[in-house]
C-alpha cells in the first residue's frame, strides 16, 4: 500500500509541476496576477508530495519490504539501519528521487526567501524550476519508478553495494546533489532575466547568494566523495580523475567562477551577458553529469546500471532544456547591453581571467572524459584518459589562477596599477619564494614541483595577510580588531575560502611529493619501518559482522621503541554479494596519515600481503574543502542580502514614482 | 549582426557534443578491441589438457579455419557460450579448439565432463602467458584464425547466438570462399 | 545490465577464486619482488603505473589486485631483468593489448586534439579576453545626455555652482 501511496504522490507531483511549469510563466508574459500567483502554492504542494514519495520509499526500506523491486535489489534484511536509509538513494532510481526532491526543496527556498523580488521573476524563476520537475518526474515515472513492485515478493534482498556501506558515502550523496540542483536556481534566474529581458545589478544580487550556497554544498559534497574513496578503495588515492568525479568537478569549476563573475556584476554591472552564460552551462554541465552516470557512455566504478532507453530519455532532456536556454541565449543576450568600463590592468579583468581559465580548465577535464568516446564514435581507436593526462594540463591552467587569487582581491575596481600592486606585495613575494625554497629541505627532499605548489599556497597566505592589513593600517592604535571585526562577512568568506585554498594546496603538494608506501608480505610477527615507525604484524583473525565475515588484523605500531598504538585493518566479504572489501586502519592526524591495508592471505601460516602508506599532510586537502564551505557559508550571511529584503521595497516604491 | 552570431556559439558547440553523445549511446565503452586482428597469431607450444604428453602449437592447424576459445571452469559467463560451442561441435560448423586459462587442470576436465566438451582439444595455459600474448583480458574470449594463421576476429564475451550468426559465420564463410 | 553483473562475477570470481591458486603457488603479491635491487623495482612500479588494468579499467595494475595486473606485473619484472628498455616493455603491452592499456594517452596524430586542445584553447581565450577588455577601454565615454537629463544636471551643477 505505502509504495503505491508514493507512486500517486510522485504522480500529483508532476501534476502539480506541469502546473507551476507553465501558467506562471504565461502569467508572467502576459501580466496576469493570477497566473502568476499559481507558482507559490504549486512549489510548496510539489514538495510535499515529493517528500511523501520519498518517505514513502525510506519506509519500504526501513521495513524490509522486499516485494519493492528496488528494495529487494538494494537492501537486505541483515543491513544495519543507517545504511538501509541511505539505501533509499543508493540505487539508480532512488537518487533520481533524491534529485527531484532537492529541486522541490529548492523551490520552496526560493518561493519563501523572494519577497522582495519582483512578482514577475519569482514566477518565472518558479517557473523554469517548474519545467526542470517536469522532466525529472517523467524520467521516473517512464523509465525508473522507484516503487516497482515485485512479485512474488524475495525471501531476501541482494544487499546494498558494500562499497556504499559507510558513513561518506551516506552523506555524499545528499550532499552533492544539493549542490548540483542548488545551480538550478542559478539557471532559473538567469532564464527569468533572458525572457524578462532586463538584466542588471539586482539581477546579481539576487542570484548571488543561491549560486554561493549551491557552490557551498558542492564543494562539500565532493570533498565527502574523495575522503570516503581515500578510506574505502584502500590503495590510499584520493581522485582518480574518473568520469563520474569529473562530472561533479565541472560544474564545481564554473560555479567558482560564476560566484566570482556574479561578484562584478553585481558591484560594477559588468559581464552581464557572460555571467548569464555561466549561470546556464553550471547547471547544463549538473545536467550532463547525470547524463554521463546513468547512460553507459562511460566506464566508470561509480556508474549506475545502464539502460539505453534511460540514456535517450535523458540526452532528450537535455537537448531541451540546455539546447532550449542557450537559444534564448543567443536571441536574447546581444540585447543585454555591456555594462561598466574597466581598464585592462583592473580587479575586473582579473576576475575576467580568473573566468577564463577556470572555463579552460572545466574544458580541459571535459574533453579528457568524452575524449575516448568520441575518438571511439568517429572510429579512429580505442584510447583511454587517465589521470597523467589530467595531471600534466590541469595544473599549468590552475597555477596562473592561484597566483593571481593573491593579486585580484588587492585590485580596485575599474582601474588599478602594476607598479603600485608590486610595491604592496613584494615583501609578500618574498617570503613566498624563500619559504617555498627552504620548506622542502625541511620535508626531506627538495624537489621542484613541491617547491613550486608551496610558492603559489604561501603566496595565497600572505597576499591575503597584505589585504587584511592594509585595511586596518588607518586605524588608530588598539582599535585594530574593532575596525576588523566591522568588515563585511563577505570579504571574510572570500578571505577564508581563499585560505581554504591555500591549504589544499599545502596537501596535495606536499602528499604527492612525499608519500611514501611499503607493499609486502608479512609472516606473523614480521616488521616493517615506515617514517620511523615501526610495524609488527601481530596476525589476522576471523571476524564477523552484521552482514559480512572477514579478518581483522592487528598492526602494533612503535616508534624509537615505545608503544604507539594498534591499528586494525579489516578485510571484509559481505555475505549476499560476495564482494571483498578492504578497512583500512588509517591514523589521521594534522602532519599526516599512516595507512595500513590488508591485502591478500598468502600460504598458510597466517601470512599476509599488506600495503603500508605514508601520507604527510593528506587531511590538509579536505580541511582545505572545509574552510572553502565556511567561507562560503559566512559569505552569504553577509548583512547586505539581509538588509536586501527590507531595502528593496523602498527601492522599488522609489522606481515606481520615478518612472 | 555581427556580434549577434557569436551568442550562437554556446549552442552550436553543445548541439555537436549532443551528437556525439548520442552515437556514444550505441558503443560499448568497456570493450577493448584487439590491435592483433590482421595479424598472425602470436605463437605458443602448450600441452594439451586430456593428454599432457601431446603439445598443441596454432600451427598444427594451418590451412584450415578455426577458434580459439578462451574458457576457463571459475569463469562464470562461460557456461552462457557453451551451450552454443557445444551445439557448433555438434554440426561440426568449425573447429574450435580451447585455451584453458589460468585453470587447474583437474577442475577444467571436471567442468567440460559436466558441461559437455565442444573443442577439438583444450590447450593448457596453467600462468596465463599465452592469454597475455593474445591480448586476453577477460574470459571468455574468442579468436577466429584463418588458414594463413591471421587472427581475424576477436569475440569478447560470450559468443551469443546473434554474433555467430551476424558476424562470425558469414567472416569464416569468407574466408574459406576466398 | 546483463553486462555489468557479468563483469562483477568476473572480477568476483578473479578476487576469490585465485586466492586458492596463490595458496598453491605461494606466490606473493608485491609491487615488487622483494629481491629487486631498489632501483629496478622503482622502475618496475613505475612501469606498471603507466598502465592500466583492463578488468578494472579505472586502476593502474600497480595499484589493482586483479589477477591480470599481477600477471603483468610479474611480466614487467621479467621484461626488465631480460635487459628490455621501458619503451620495449611499454610497446610490447600496446602490441597485445593496444593503446587502451596507456593509463597515459600516446601522443599521436588522433590524440594531438586532446594534447593540444588545453593549452590552444588557453591561449585563444585569453586572446580573445585582451581583445575584448582593450576594446572596453576605447568604448566612448557614457552616452550623450538627452535632453530632460541635461536640464536635470544643470539645475544640480548650477545650485553647487552657488555653494561654491
Amino acid at each position: 500500500m505505502i509504495p503505491e501511496i508514493g507512486h500517486f504522490a510522485l504522480i500529483l507531483a508532476l501534476l502539480l509541476g506541469l502546473m507551476k511549469g507553465t501558467l506562471p510563466l504565461i502569467g508572467a508574459a502576459r501580466r496576469i496576477p493570477t497566473y502568476m500567483a499559481v507558482a507559490r502554492p504549486a512549489s510548496h504542494g510539489q514538495f510535499l508530495f515529493v517528500a511523501v514519495a520519498f518517505g514513502c520509499l525510506m519506509w519500504s526500506f526501513m521495513s524490509n519490504d522486499f516485494s519493492v523491486l528496488n528494495v529487494a535489489e538494494h537492501s537486505n534484511s541483515q543491513l544495519p539501519l543507517r545504511y538501509k536509509i541511505a539505501a533509499t538513494w543508493g540505487s539508480h532510481e532512488g537518487s533520481m528521487l533524491l534529485w527531484v526532491l532537492m529541486l522541490s526543496a529548492w523551490s520552496v527556498a526560493v518561493a519563501a526567501f523572494s519577497r522582495h523580488l519582483p512578482e514577475e521573476m519569482v514566477a518565472r524563476v518558479l517557473g523554469v524550476q517548474g519545467i526542470l520537475s517536469v522532466g525529472f518526474l517523467l524520467f521516473i515515472l517512464v523509465t525508473s519508478n522507484p516503487f516497482e513492485r515485485l512479485f512474488p515478493p524475495a525471501p531476501d534482498g541482494r544487499d546494498l553495494n558494500p562499497l556504499l556501506q559507510d558513513p561518506g558515502m551516506v552523506l555524499h550523496p545528499p550532499m552533492l546533489y544539493m549542490g548540483y540542483v542548488g545551480f538550478s536556481v542559478a539557471f532559473s534566474f538567469a532564464i527569468a532575466a533572458l525572457l524578462g529581458g532586463k538584466l542588471d545589478a539586482t539581477w546579481a544580487r539576487w542570484s548571488r547568494p543561491w549560486t554561493t550556497v549551491a557552490w557551498c554544498f558542492l564543494t562539500g559534497g565532493i570533498a565527502l566523495g574523495s575522503w570516503w574513496a581515500y578510506k574505502e578503495l584502500g590503495w590510499g588515492g584520493w581522485w582518480f580523475w574518473d568520469p563520474v568525479e569529473n562530472a561533479s568537478f565541472m560544474p564545481w569549476l564554473v560555479g567558482t567562477a560564476l560566484i566570482h563573475s556574479l561578484a562584478a556584476t553585481e558591484k560594477r554591472g559588468s559581464f552581464k551577458s557572460w555571467t548569464v552564460l555561466l549561470a546556464i552551462c553550471a547547471f547544463s554541465l549538473s545536467l550532463l553529469g547525470t547524463f554521463l552516470v546513468r547512460s553507459g557512455v562511460l566506464t566508470s566504478v561509480h556508474a549506475f546500471a545502464t539502460d539505453p532507453k534511460r540514456g535517450v530519455f535523458i540526452l532528450g532532456f537535455l537537448v531541451v532544456v540546455i539546447g532550449g536556454s542557450l537559444a534564448l541565449y543567443a536571441w536574447r543576450a546581444p540585447k543585454i547591453g555591456l555594462g561598466g568600463r574597466f581598464a585592462p590592468v583592473s580587479r575586473e579583468s582579473t576576475l575576467l581571467a580568473n573566468n577564463v581559465l577556470l572555463v579552460v580548465a572545466c574544458a580541459s577535464v571535459l574533453l579528457g572524459t568524452l575524449y575516448p568516446l568520441v575518438l571511439d564514435s568517429l572510429d579512429l581507436g580505442k584510447i583511454s584518459v587517465g589521470p597523467p593526462y589530467f595531471d600534466t594540463v590541469f595544473a599549468p591552467i590552475m597555477a596562473p589562477l592561484v597566483f593571481l587569487m593573491g593579486v585580484g582581491p588587492l585590485m580596485r575596481w575599474k582601474e588599478a596599477s602594476v607598479p603600485d600592486l608590486f610595491l604592496r606585495l613584494r615583501w609578500a613575494l618574498g617570503v613566498s619564494l624563500a619559504v617555498a625554497l627552504i620548506l622542502p629541505f625541511v620535508m626531506g627532499s627538495w624537489k621542484p614541483l613541491v617547491a613550486f605548489g608551496l610558492f603559489l599556497a604561501i603566496w595565497v597566505f600572505a597576499a591575503t595577510m597584505v589585504g587584511i592589513r592594509e585595511r586596518v593600517r588607518n586605524a588608530p592604535k588598539g582599535t585594530k580588531l574593532a575596525r576588523l571585526a566591522r568588515e563585511p562577512r563577505g570579504y571574510w568568506g572570500m578571505v577564508l575560502a581563499h585560505l581554504g585554498i591555500a591549504v589544499f594546496i599545502v596537501g596535495v603538494t606536499l602528499v604527492n611529493g612525499y608519500q611514501n608506501e611499503r607493499d609486502v608480505r608479512m609472516e606473523i610477527g614480521d616488521t616493517v619501518t615506515l617514517n620511523g615507525y615501526t610495524f609488527r604484524f601481530e596476525g589476522a583473525k576471523s571476524i564477523t559482522g552484521p552482514n559480512y565475515r572477514g579478518a581483522r588484523g592487528t598492526m602494533d605500531v612503535s616508534k624509537d621503541g615505545r608503544f604507539v598504538e594498534k591499528l586494525y585493518p579489516e578485510k571484509r566479504i559481505y555475505n549476499v554479494q560476495q564482494m571483498p572489501m578492504t578497512e583500512a586502519a588509517i591514523d589521521s592526524g594534522i602532519l599526516g596519515d599512516l595507512y595500513v591495508s590488508l591485502g591478500e592471505p598468502v600460504g598458510d601460516q597466517g601470512a599476509w600481503a599488506v600495503r603500508l602508506y605514508g601520507k604527510p599532510f593528506i587531511n590538509w586537502i579536505w580541511g582545505g574543502c572545509v574552510l572553502m564551505m565556511i567561507g562560503g557559508f559566512l559569505a552569504i550571511s553577509d548583512r547586505r542580502y539581509r538588509l536586501a529584503v527590507r531595502r528593496e521595497p523602498e527601492l522599488g516604491a522609489a522606481r515606481g514614482a520615478a518612472a | 549582426m555581427k556580434r549577434a552570431v557569436w551568442f550562437l556559439l554556446p549552442l552550436a558547440a553543445f548541439l555537436v557534443l549532443a551528437a556525439f553523445l548520442f552515437r556514444g549511446l550505441g558503443l560499448n565503452p568497456r570493450e577493448v578491441p584487439s590491435p592483433l586482428i590482421g595479424k598472425p597469431a602470436p605463437a605458443f607450444a602448450r600441452p594439451q589438457l586430456h593428454d599432457a604428453a601431446k603439445t598443441f602449437s596454432q600451427k598444427d592447424l594451418a590451412g584450415q579455419v578455426w577458434l580459439l576459445n578462451v574458457w576457463a571452469s571459475w569463469c562464470v559467463a562461460c557456461r552462457e557460450e557453451h551451450p552454443v560451442l557445444v551445439e557448433l561441435a555438434r554440426q561440426k560448423a568449425v573447429p574450435i579448439v580451447g585455451l584453458n586459462y589460468k585453470d587447474a587442470p583437474e577442475d577444467a576436465k571436471a567442468w567440460l565432463k559436466q558441461f559437455g566438451d565442444p573443442y577439438m582439444l583444450s590447450v593448457v595455459d596453467r600462468d596465463g602467458r599465452v592469454g597475455i600474448d593474445y591480448g586476453v583480458y577477460g574470459v571468455p574470449e574468442t579468436f577466429l584464425i584463418d588458414a594463413n594463421g591471421v587472427i581475424r576476429h576477436k569475440q569478447i564475451g560470450p559468443l551469443t547466438p546473434a554474433a555467430w550468426e551476424k558476424t562470425i559465420r558469414p567472416k569464416i564463410e569468407a574466408l574459406r570462399r576466398g | 545490465m546483463r553486462a555489468r553483473h557479468t563483469w562483477r562475477s568476473l572480477l568476483v570470481a578473479l578476487f576469490v577464486a585465485v586466492a586458492p591458486l596463490a595458496l598453491a603457488q605461494n606466490a606473493a603479491r608485491q609491487a615488487a619482488p622483494l629481491e629487486m635491487d631498489p632501483g629496478t623495482a622503482k622502475r618496475a612500479v613505475a612501469l606498471a603505473n603507466e598502465l592500466r588494468c583492463l578488468v578494472c579499467q579505472n586502476q593502474t595494475i600497480a595499484e589493482s589486485n586483479a589477477d591480470l595486473a599481477q600477471d603483468l606485473r610479474r611480466q614487467i619484472n621479467e621484461q626488465i631483468a631480460a635487459g628490455r628498455s621501458d619503451r620495449e616493455i611499454i610497446d610490447y603491452m600496446v602490441a597485445r593489448y593496444g593503446d587502451f592499456v596507456l593509463y597515459r594517452p600516446p601522443f599521436k596524430a588522433a590524440t594531438a586534439a586532446l594534447w593540444l586542445g588545453p593549452f590552444v584553447l588557453a591561449a585563444i581565450a585569453l586572446f580573445v579576453l585582451s581583445k575584448v577588455v582593450r576594446s572596453r577601454r576605447r568604448l566612448a565615454e557614457e552616452p550623450p545626455l538627452g535632453d530632460a537629463e541635461r536640464r536635470e544636471a544643470e539645475r544640480l551643477l548650477g545650485e553647487k555652482g552657488e555653494r561654491k
